[in-house]
């Protein structure tokens, strides 16, 4: 740490949790500089939960509203489940990036501004009639207003760097400043800066002086009067790193394969917010991963299908308008029986809809969204971390049931960020791959009389030469047949197979009483704000529990026995009521939606509101 | 003895499979001679794998005793380039009609071919989607009466062989159905190039199309009508051998020969050279004689060994240790 830092002068205040908000244009380096802090931040012991959060033009009008990129992150004392509600902290460099997000700071809060950014062109292109440094708008914050455009180029002055190199260093001054005010170390933003700019060594020198010089600035300037003190949190031992859900997808295949011995293959089209699993998948050929970029969406699947039927772990990742395009092989897959798993990274639809922004209202499309009687497999991840173990699982499920499989994460989890207690590749569970190779009476769909999934037959195995299709197969042979009552003993095996999946179900874990009055239940990426909205309606002596489901084809066989014992269910989805309806048609309860469709994850305050609504009180407390 | 270690024949490759067809249908001929040519390849039975996607054509793995996946309209090339960039030492065969790898498959047949994975493309012309009962093809000539055109359709069609140029397919060929040795031989020539082979075959259709191929298939009228593309040889056609293709003006120009005009004056067929295999491409009916045989053959990399080449160069530069993987970038240590 640098000198002063660890005895700073001014005084300390104990902080239990803050949550802080990096927003700039879209070429400000927003998303950097909070990555930089996240990872300061693991590296001082606090729990933490991150939303990256960006516009899909890549590079918008300078200045513009619709330009504006922000990053947020919860850094805690305690242990974390979401984001954050409302900001402690708004770092704003320019007027567009204050109009976006000043709204969800809290009346207090600290407001940190580069007021040369607030110049008269970009208040115009912010459409701001006055200044709201001057004109009392502002009042209700502890505004801080920085020169940091000026403060970073007398930095970096004597280094010949023009204009332009020298204003993209100033997100390495804010962060500077914000890991003073919090006592972050910047030892590791240093040392990333020096990795990722190491063929320009002028770069590495304007970014860490200006890292430095922010960091110098928030101590001896006047600006700040105290700076924050957040304790680490009480975190199980062992080794940690933060991970993005999209990382954590990534490696979770990596590890299926590895330990099922075979190659993995990805087949998948660029397509936001999944286009990270394919980049980090490319770059690990060495653990025999095959990436391929296919044409499309159709053969990304198609490809990915192609390799299973050569016997390796097949699996495609897309969002929501790739999975339309899938559908029609996902069907293919379940009929020949051959193992994929398709990841559906979702984000709002319809259609386009918002490329960036996060939903879960493909649920329904997952489960139903092929023609014919086409049951999959479906599963959810809850965490950004919890990928890792979903798309293990995923693999697990499909090899052994002979099936595709259909994961859902969504945009938050995708680009979200949590610390991760790195596994042990050993401990991890094998997952089994036989290829039949015995010729002795063979068919090509005779079922394992426990699993009912047909053996995995090879191209290249003598003896066992046989044909698939999209046919109608003939109950054993697997020779195409019209045969009316061939056809339903075909259907009905097919769903019973997956149905039988339900063995593969962990019991479910309820949080909070085991009956009475409320019970939230939940899937996917609202894990996080419920899990928090439930610990606070508990702490304030509510009788709220929480179940969440990760398995939703087929449900845990003990969920039917969790709903009877409540008077209340709420589900809180970012739809307009997906999984509410399942659980009425399959359970016949009176579940309660509760449903938010804003491309933004739930409040922790407004499932908190809606369970207090539900039990007719007014306020916590 | 494994069956990859008996000598092959043909009927290694019939499967217990009935095959139905219409009777007549020019893809009994087709199925015929590839399943003579499948046991002289020196590749073990379990080693072929025929992959089709939707329509009369892409019947065509059930009746063949390898491995086979009938897939869905129009994917196959998709599937295939799955399994043969995985499992390179498959013999992979995609078998595709025009309806099914013009229309639905397009854009999955030109990355195929651009890519040049090692695989054989067999595509059955009989400009008519036969399947779904008689409507005009991506190949039927304009004005086509159908079902679905009662008036004659408007729009133009695709040239398979100028197409599949176009998309920088290294191998390109054209054959017929009944030309049973011709059809053998290009067959022959399509698994022994290194690359995406892409062989168009003029197929009849007797029920919806009857006689689209009347000119290159009857004793009448074939020998004038059909133009043997062979290798370092002139561009000779005519049941006397007696005309001939030369450029003038860089536009091509059926001539007879004689009066001055001799074999030296026509144009000589290169199968490494793809611009000449383009403008051989653009020769047709009611003007030209229909070109079969390879209007091009060129070696290129392939998609698989470059992959697998990846692969191979990153297992030996570090090893596939997943724990390092999964420790990697900024860790801490919660004690």
């Amino acid at each position: 740490m640098l000198d002063g830092a660890a005895t700073p002068r001014k005084p300390v205040e104990a902080r239990d949790t803050v949550v802080i908000r990096f927003a700039g244009d879209s070429g400000d380096g927003m998303q950097v500089t909070g990555m930089q802090f996240t990872t300061e931040s693991a590296l001082a012991g606090n729990d933490l939960a991150t939303l990256p959060d960006f516009p899909a033009e890549i590079r918008a009008p300078a200045g513009t509203l619709a330009g504006v990129s922000a990053f947020q992150l919860n850094f805690s004392s305690h242990e974390v489940f979401t984001p954050g509600d409302d900001l402690d902290v708004l770092v704003a460099m320019n007027p567009a990036a204050l109009k976006m997000n000043v709204g969800d700071l809290k009346s207090g809060g600290i407001l940190i501004v580069d007021r040369e950014g607030f110049n008269e062109q970009n208040l115009k292109k912010a459409e701001y009639e006055s200044n709201p440094l001057e004109d009392g708008s502002l009042r209700r914050y502890q505004l801080f207003q920085a020169e940091v455009t000026k403060l970073t180029t007398a930095a970096l002055k004597d280094l010949g760097l023009s204009a332009r190199s020298v204003f993209r260093c100033r997100n390495f001054f804010c962060l500077g400043m914000t890991s003073w005010l919090y006592h972050r170390p910047i030892e590791p933003a240093e040392a990333w800066i020096k990795e990722r700019f190491k063929k320009t060594p002028e770069v590495v020198e304007a970014n860490v002086r200006a890292l430095r010089a922010g960091f110098n600035f928030a101590e001896n300037a006047e600006l700040f009067s105290v700076s924050y003190e957040i304790r680490p949190a009480t975190i199980a031992p062992g080794k940690y790193r933060n991970i993005t859900g999209n990382t954590a997808t990534a490696l979770g295949f990596v590890c299926a394969a590895t330990k099922a011995g075979r190659p993995l293959f990805l087949g998948s089209y660029p397509i936001t917010p999944a286009s990270d699993v394919l980049h980090e998948l490319s770059g690990w050929k060495q653990y025999g991963v095959y990436t391929f970029q296919a044409e499309d969406e159709i053969a990304g699947i198609g490809a990915a299908l192609g390799a299973a039927f050569g016997g390796a772990i097949a699996i495609t990742t897309t969002s929501g308008p790739g999975m339309n395009l899938k559908a029609e092989t996902v069907g293919l897959a379940l009929a020949v029986e051959l193992p994929i798993v398709v990841t559906d990274i979702q984000r709002a639809g319809p259609s386009t809809g918002m490329p960036t922004k996060t939903e879960q209202a493909d649920l329904l499309m997952a489960m139903y969204g092929r023609h014919g009687e086409s049951p999959v497999p479906v599963l959810a991840a809850a965490t950004p971390a919890d990928c890792f173990l979903m798309a293990f699982e995923a693999v697990r499920i499909a090899v052994k049931y002979m099936t595709p499989v259909v994961l859902l994460t969504d945009g938050y989890l995708a680009n979200g960020a949590e610390p991760w207690l790195i596994p042990d590749p050993a401990a991890l569970p094998d997952v089994p791959v036989a290829f039949r190779t015995d010729p002795g009476a063979f068919f090509p769909y005779l079922r394992d009389e426990e699993t009912l999934s047909r053996p995995w037959v090879i191209p290249g195995t003598p003896g066992l030469e046989h044909r698939i299709g999209g046919l109608e197969k003939e109950y054993l042979t697997g020779n195409v047949s019209y045969a009316p009552t061939n056809h339903e003993q075909m259907i009905r095996v097919r769903a019973r197979k997956i149905a039988g999946i339900v063995r593969e179900i962990p019991p479910l874990t309820v949080s909070g009483p085991p009956e009475g009055e409320l019970l939230v239940v939940g899937w996917g990426s609202t894990y996080g704000s419920i899990t928090q909205a439930v610990r606070d309606l508990q702490a304030a002596g509510h009788a709220v529990a929480h179940v969440h489901l990760r398995h939703l084809n087929p449900l845990p066989s003990d969920l039917g026995g969790i709903l009877g014992r409540y008077r209340r269910i709420l589900v809180p989805e970012m739809n307009l009521g997906q999984l509410v309806r399942l659980l009425r048609a399959e359970y016949l309860v009176d579940a309660i939606g509760f449903n938010k469709i804003q491309g933004r994850p739930f409040k922790v305050s407004e499932i908190a509101s809606r369970c207090l609504k539900l039990l007719g009180k007014e306020s916590l407390a | 003895m494994s069956a990859s270690e008996q000598k092959l024949t043909r009927k290694d490759f019939v499967s217990d499979q009935d095959v139905r067809w219409c009777p007549g249908c020019g893809d009994y001929a087709v199925l015929s001679q590839v399943q003579k040519v499948l046991p002289e390849l020196g590749v073990p039975r379990e080693n072929f794998v025929f992959i089709s996607g939707i329509g009369c054509s892409s019947r065509f793995p059930y009746y063949v005793n390898t491995y086979g996946f009938h897939s869905i309209h129009g994917r196959a090339p998709a599937i295939a380039t799955g399994l043969k960039a995985t499992r390179p030492e498959l013999s992979v065969w995609v078998v595709t009609g025009d309806g099914d790898a013009l229309s639905i498959g397009g854009n999955h047949l030109i990355h195929v071919l651009r890519r040049n994975l090692d695989i054989n493309i067999l595509l059955f012309n009989n400009k008519i989607y036969g399947l779904t009962k008689g409507q005009y093809s991506p190949t039927s000539e304009v004005g086509k009466v159908t079902k679905s055109t009662p008036a004659g359709s408007v729009d133009h069609p695709f040239d398979p062989i100028a197409l599949a140029l176009g998309a920088e397919a290294s191998f390109v060929a054209r054959s017929v159905d009944v030309e049973s040795k011709h059809l053998q031989e290009i067959v022959r020539r399509a698994h022994e190039h290194k690359g995406a082979a892409f062989v168009e075959i003029l197929q009849n259709c007797n029920v919806f199309n009857d006689g689209a191929f009347n000119d290159v298939t009857d004793k009448a009228t074939k020998a004038d009508s059909t133009l043997v593309l062979e290798h370092g040889k002139p561009l000779v056609f005519g049941r006397n051998r007696d005309r001939g293709i030369r450029l003038r003006d860089f536009q091509p120009e059926a001539v007879e020969l004689g009066g001055g005009i001799t074999e030296a004056d026509l144009l000589v067929h290169d199968e490494r050279n793809p611009a000449l295999a383009y403008l051989i491409a653009r020769l047709g009916p009611p003007r030209f004689p229909t070109p079969i045989g390879v209007f091009t053959a060129v070696e290129r990399p392939r998609y698989e060994d470059a992959l697998n080449q990846q692969i191979a160069a990153a297992k030996a530069k570090s090893p596939a240790d997943l724990g390092a993987l999964l420790n990697r970038g900024d860790t801490w240590v919660v004690s």
